[in-house]
C-alpha cells in the first residue's frame, strides 16, 4: 500500500511541490490574512479582540507621524534607487573590464560589507556620524575647517548617514548581480560593434544595458521592497526607533512603535497593510512599464 | 524499502527544519546567583535592564536563605536591553508564555503593563507591613485603582548636581543659586569667564519639563488625566529654559540628555558645568566620570519664584511578579524582603546609591554618612543633607496611561523643534499637544 501510494506518478508532484506550500500556506498567507483581520480590529495580545471596522484605516488617514514615516520610507526607497543602480552597474562594467587589474580585491572587497551585521555596521556609523567634534566624519570636516555637524539630528544629515549606509552596505550585492548578468552577454556582439567602429560607451548604451535588462529589472524590484521595508538601519543608527522630530522613522518603524512598543496590534496591521499596497502598487506598476508581464513574441 | 527510508528521513527532516525556525536563542547575559542556596532551593528567573540591579537583589538572595532555611531559593538573572526586555516582557506577560517569576519595569513603560486586566500579582499583602516606613507616592505610581503591583526601588529626588571646579574658575558660589534667575546670571559669568556652559537643554528626555510643571505645581495631564501639554505653566517653563539656552547659559548636548553615554563624556571632560538629575544619577558620576570626583555638590533645584517645591521624584523601576510564576507567594515574599524591607533599603543606598524609599533610611547617620561608603567619597556634600532638608517638598509627576505617549512625543518631536531648530514654543506644544490626543483617538 505504502510503496504504491510513494511510486504513483500522480501523487509524486504534489508530494515535491508540498513543502512549498506548507511554508507560503503556514509562514505567508495565514499571516497576512490574518493581518487583514486584525486591521479591523482593536486588539491586544492576550486580550479578546474588538471589531472596530474601518476606525484604524480612518486614523491611519490624519496621523501625521504615519505621513512622516511614508515620506521618508518612500524618499529613501527613491534615494537608494538612484544610487544602487547605476553605481553598481558601472562598478560592474569596470571590473568585468579585460583590462582591469585587481579584479577579484575589488569583487570581494565591495561584497565584504554585506556579510557584517547590520546591528554592527549600524551601531559603528552612529559612532561615526557622532555630533562631537571627535566623531570621525567631523574630525575630517575639521581638517578643511567645517564646524562640527550635528548628523543625526537634521533631516538632510541624518539622511546622508543613512545612504551612506545603505550604499557601503549593498553596492557590492547589486554588483555581483549585474556581474552575473554581464557574464550572460556574448563576447561576440561586442567583437561585431568593434568591426562597425561603435565607441566604448555606444557599446555600454546599445550592448550592454538593453541585454542587462531582466538583470536590472530584478534588482530595481527587489530594491524597492527593500527601500520601503528599511527598518533596522534607522534603528541601530538612531540607537532605537525613536529619532528627533522622527526623521529617520520608517513605515515599519511605525508599525513596530504602534504593535510592539505600544502594544496596538490592530492599528500596526493596518500599517502593514498600507505599506503592503504601496509595495504592491509601485512594484506592478514598475513591472508593467519594463514590460516584465508582455508575453514574449 | 531503503527508498521509504529516505523519504521518512527527508520528512523528519524538513520538520525539523520547520520546527528549528522558532528556536533562536532570545539573547541577553544570563547568569544563576545561588546565594548560598541548597540541594532544595526553588528556582526563580528574573529579568532586568539594569545591571547593577542584579547585584543588589545577589546581597539580599544570601540574607533571604540565610534566614529562611525552608525556602531557598536560587535565582536566575537575565539582563537585556531596555527597550528589548520591555518588548518581550509585554509579550510573554500578555501570552502568558515564557515570561520570567520577577521582573523590573520602568516607570515610562509601566503604564503599558497595566492596560486592559494586567497579568501581574497584586502585591498589597506583602506591601502592608511596610507601608508606614515608605513614601506612599512611589507605591502609588505602580498601582490601578488602588491595587499594586510594582515595588518602588526609589524615590528619585530631582536635585542639582554643579562641578564646583568650573563655578569657582568663574566665581560663582552654587549656594547662593535660589531662582531660575540667579541660575541664569550664574550661568553668563560662567560662559563669559569658561567659555563653557552652565546647564543642557535636554531634547530626549522629559527630566526638565517635568521639573519646571512640578514647580508650579501642575502635570503633563489634568486631573481627568487628559493630557495638558500645551498648558501655561509648560509653556512658561520651556520659555524660561529656552531664555537661558538664548544666554548661552544652557546648550543642547551630545545624546539629547545628560543620562547618555555621549553626555557623559562631555560631562566627564568638563565641558558643562551642572546637570538638573534625579538622585539615581550619582551612580553614573561614579561609574562613567571619575574624573570628577571631588568636585561635585549636590544642591535643591532653582525654582521659578523663592517658595516653590524644590524637587520632584524623577524615574523609577517597579518590580513585578508575574501571573506565571512558578511559586507566586515565595515571590512576593522575597521581592517585599529584597526591596521593602529596612536591610533592602540600606542595602539600595550601599550598591545602588539611590536614595531609598524607605524614610528610615534617611535619617540613620551611621548608614547615610558612611566615610568608606564609594558616593559619600565621590560628592562633596551629602546627599542625605539635601534630601533631608528638601523632604517634604519632593512633588510628583503622575504616571498614567497617556505617558508613553506624552513621553514619546516630547522626546522625539516637540523638544527637539524648540531646542535645536528654534521653534515658537507655544507653537510647538500646540501641535505636540493635538498628536498626542490624536494617537490617543
Amino acid at each position: 500500500m505504502i510503496k504504491k501510494f510513494l511510486y504513483s506518478q500522480k501523487v509524486a508532484p504534489y508530494v515535491f511541490v508540498l513543502p512549498f506550500i506548507a511554508v507560503f500556506a503556514i509562514f505567508w498567507a495565514y499571516p497576512l490574512a490574518s493581518s487583514v483581520e486584525m486591521s479591523f480590529q482593536h486588539t491586544m495580545l492576550g486580550q479578546e479582540a474588538e471589531w472596530i471596522g474601518f476606525d484604524n484605516y480612518t486614523k491611519l488617514m490624519s496621523d501625521g507621524v504615519f505621513l512622516k514615516a511614508v515620506t521618508n520610507s518612500v524618499v529613501y526607497m527613491a534615494l537608494t534607487l538612484v544610487i544602487l543602480i547605476p553605481l553598481p552597474m558601472l562598478f560592474a562594467v569596470l571590473i568585468n573590464n579585460k583590462f582591469m587589474w585587481g579584479r577579484e580585491f575589488f569583487k570581494s572587497t565591495f561584497f565584504f560589507p554585506a556579510l557584517t551585521s547590520v546591528v554592527v555596521a549600524g551601531t559603528i556609523f552612529r559612532l561615526m556620524f557622532g555630533e562631537m567634534e571627535g566623531s570621525l566624519i567631523n574630525s575630517f570636516l575639521g581638517l578643511f575647517g567645517i564646524e562640527p555637524v550635528k548628523f543625526l539630528k537634521g533631516q538632510v544629515t541624518g539622511f546622508v548617514a543613512l545612504l551612506a549606509l545603505a550604499s557601503w552596505r549593498w553596492i557590492g550585492v547589486n554588483m555581483l548581480y549585474f556581474l552575473s548578468g554581464l557574464k550572460s552577454i556574448p563576447d561576440e556582439y561586442y567583437e561585431a560593434a568593434s568591426i562597425d567602429g561603435a565607441s566604448s560607451f555606444q557599446k555600454f548604451t546599445m550592448i550592454t544595458m538593453p541585454l542587462l535588462k531582466p538583470t536590472t529589472v530584478y534588482v530595481v524590484t527587489i530594491s524597492i521592497y527593500a527601500g520601503l521595508a528599511m527598518f533596522i538601519e534607522s534603528m541601530m543608527l538612531w540607537n532605537g526607533n525613536n529619532s528627533p522630530k522622527n526623521i529617520g522613522l520608517t513605515i515599519v518603524g511605525y508599525l513596530y512603535r504602534q504593535g510592539i512598543e505600544k502594544n496596538d496590534l490592530g492599528y500596526a496591521a493596518a500599517v502593514g497593510i498600507v505599506l503592503l499596497l504601496i509595495a504592491m502598487i509601485i512594484n506592478i506598476t514598475q513591472l508593467i512599464f519594463t514590460g516584465t508581464f508582455k508575453k514574449e513574441d | 524499502m531503503k527508498k521509504k527510508w529516505v523519504i521518512v528521513m527527508l520528512v523528519a527532516a524538513l520538520a525539523v527544519w520547520l520546527t528549528g525556525c522558532g528556536k533562536s536563542n532570545s539573547g541577553g547575559e544570563k547568569s544563576v546567583i545561588d546565594g548560598g542556596a541548597g540541594e532544595g532551593a526553588t528556582e526563580l528567573s528574573y529579568w532586568t535592564f539594569v545591571e547593577l540591579h542584579g547585584q543588589h537583589f545577589e546581597t539580599m538572595l544570601k540574607k533571604w536563605n540565610e534566614a529562611n532555611p525552608e525556602r531557598q531559593i536560587k535565582l536566575n538573572v537575565t539582563v537585556m536591553p531596555y527597550d528589548d526586555m520591555h518588548n518581550k516582557l509585554l509579550i510573554a506577560v500578555q501570552t502568558g508564555e515564557g515570561a520570567p517569576d520577577i521582573a523590573d519595569i520602568e516607570l515610562g513603560k509601566f503604564p503599558n503593563f497595566l492596560a486592559g486586566t494586567p497579568q501581574l500579582e497584586p502585591l498589597n499583602d506583602v506591601v502592608e507591613p511596610y507601608k508606614d516606613t515608605i513614601v506612599p507616592s512611589r507605591l502609588d505610581l505602580y498601582s490601578k485603582d488602588g491595587t499594586n503591583y510594582g515595588l518602588p526601588t526609589h524615590v528619585g529626588a530631582t536635585v542639582a548636581f554643579y562641578n564646583t571646579e568650573i563655578l569657582e574658575e568663574a566665581g560663582v558660589d552654587y549656594k547662593e543659586i535660589v531662582t531660575w534667575d540667579d541660575y541664569k546670571k550664574a550661568g553668563i559669568q560662567v560662559y563669559e569667564k569658561t567659555g563653557k556652559f552652565m546647564g543642557t537643554a535636554d531634547t530626549s528626555a522629559t527630566w526638565q519639563s517635568g521639573m519646571m510643571l512640578a514647580q508650579q505645581g501642575s502635570d503633563f495631564v489634568d486631573d481627568s488625566i487628559t493630557p495638558q501639554v500645551d498648558s501655561e505653566q509648560l509653556i512658561k517653563g520651556l520659555n524660561i529654559l529656552k531664555d537661558l539656552q538664548a544666554s548661552n547659559v544652557i546648550s543642547t548636548i551630545a545624546g539629547g540628555q545628560p543620562d547618555t553615554e555621549e553626555a557623559y563624556g562631555e560631562y566627564n571632560a568638563g565641558n558643562y558645568a551642572s546637570a538638573m538629575m534625579p538622585l539615581w544619577f550619582m551612580s553614573r558620576f561614579t561609574n562613567y566620570m571619575p574624573d570628577l570626583a571631588g568636585k561635585i555638590a549636590i544642591a535643591p533645584l532653582p525654582v521659578i519664584e523663592k517658595g516653590m517645591p524644590r524637587s520632584l521624584g524623577g524615574g523609577g523601576t517597579g518590580t513585578v511578579v508575574t501571573k506565571t510564576a512558578k511559586d507566586v507567594q515565595l515571590a512576593k515574599d522575597f521581592l517585599a524582603f529584597a526591596k521593602l524591607s529596612l536591610d533592602a533599603n540600606v542595602e539600595i543606598w550601599n550598591t545602588l546609591g539611590f536614595d531609598p524609599v524607605n524614610k528610615e533610611v534617611w535619617a540613620n547617620k551611621e548608614v547615610t554618612h558612611n566615610p568608606e561608603n564609594k558616593f559619600v567619597k565621590y560628592f562633596q556634600n551629602n546627599p542625605f543633607d539635601v534630601l533631608n532638608e528638601m523632604q517634604d517638598e519632593i512633588m510628583l509627576i503622575k504616571s498614567t496611561s497617556a505617558s508613553p505617549t506624552i513621553n514619546n512625543i516630547l522626546c522625539t518631536i516637540a523638544l527637539n523643534e524648540i531646542f535645536e531648530d528654534g521653534k515658537d514654543v507655544a507653537e510647538a506644544l500646540k501641535s505636540a499637544q493635538a498628536q498626542i490626543v490624536q494617537e490617543l483617538k
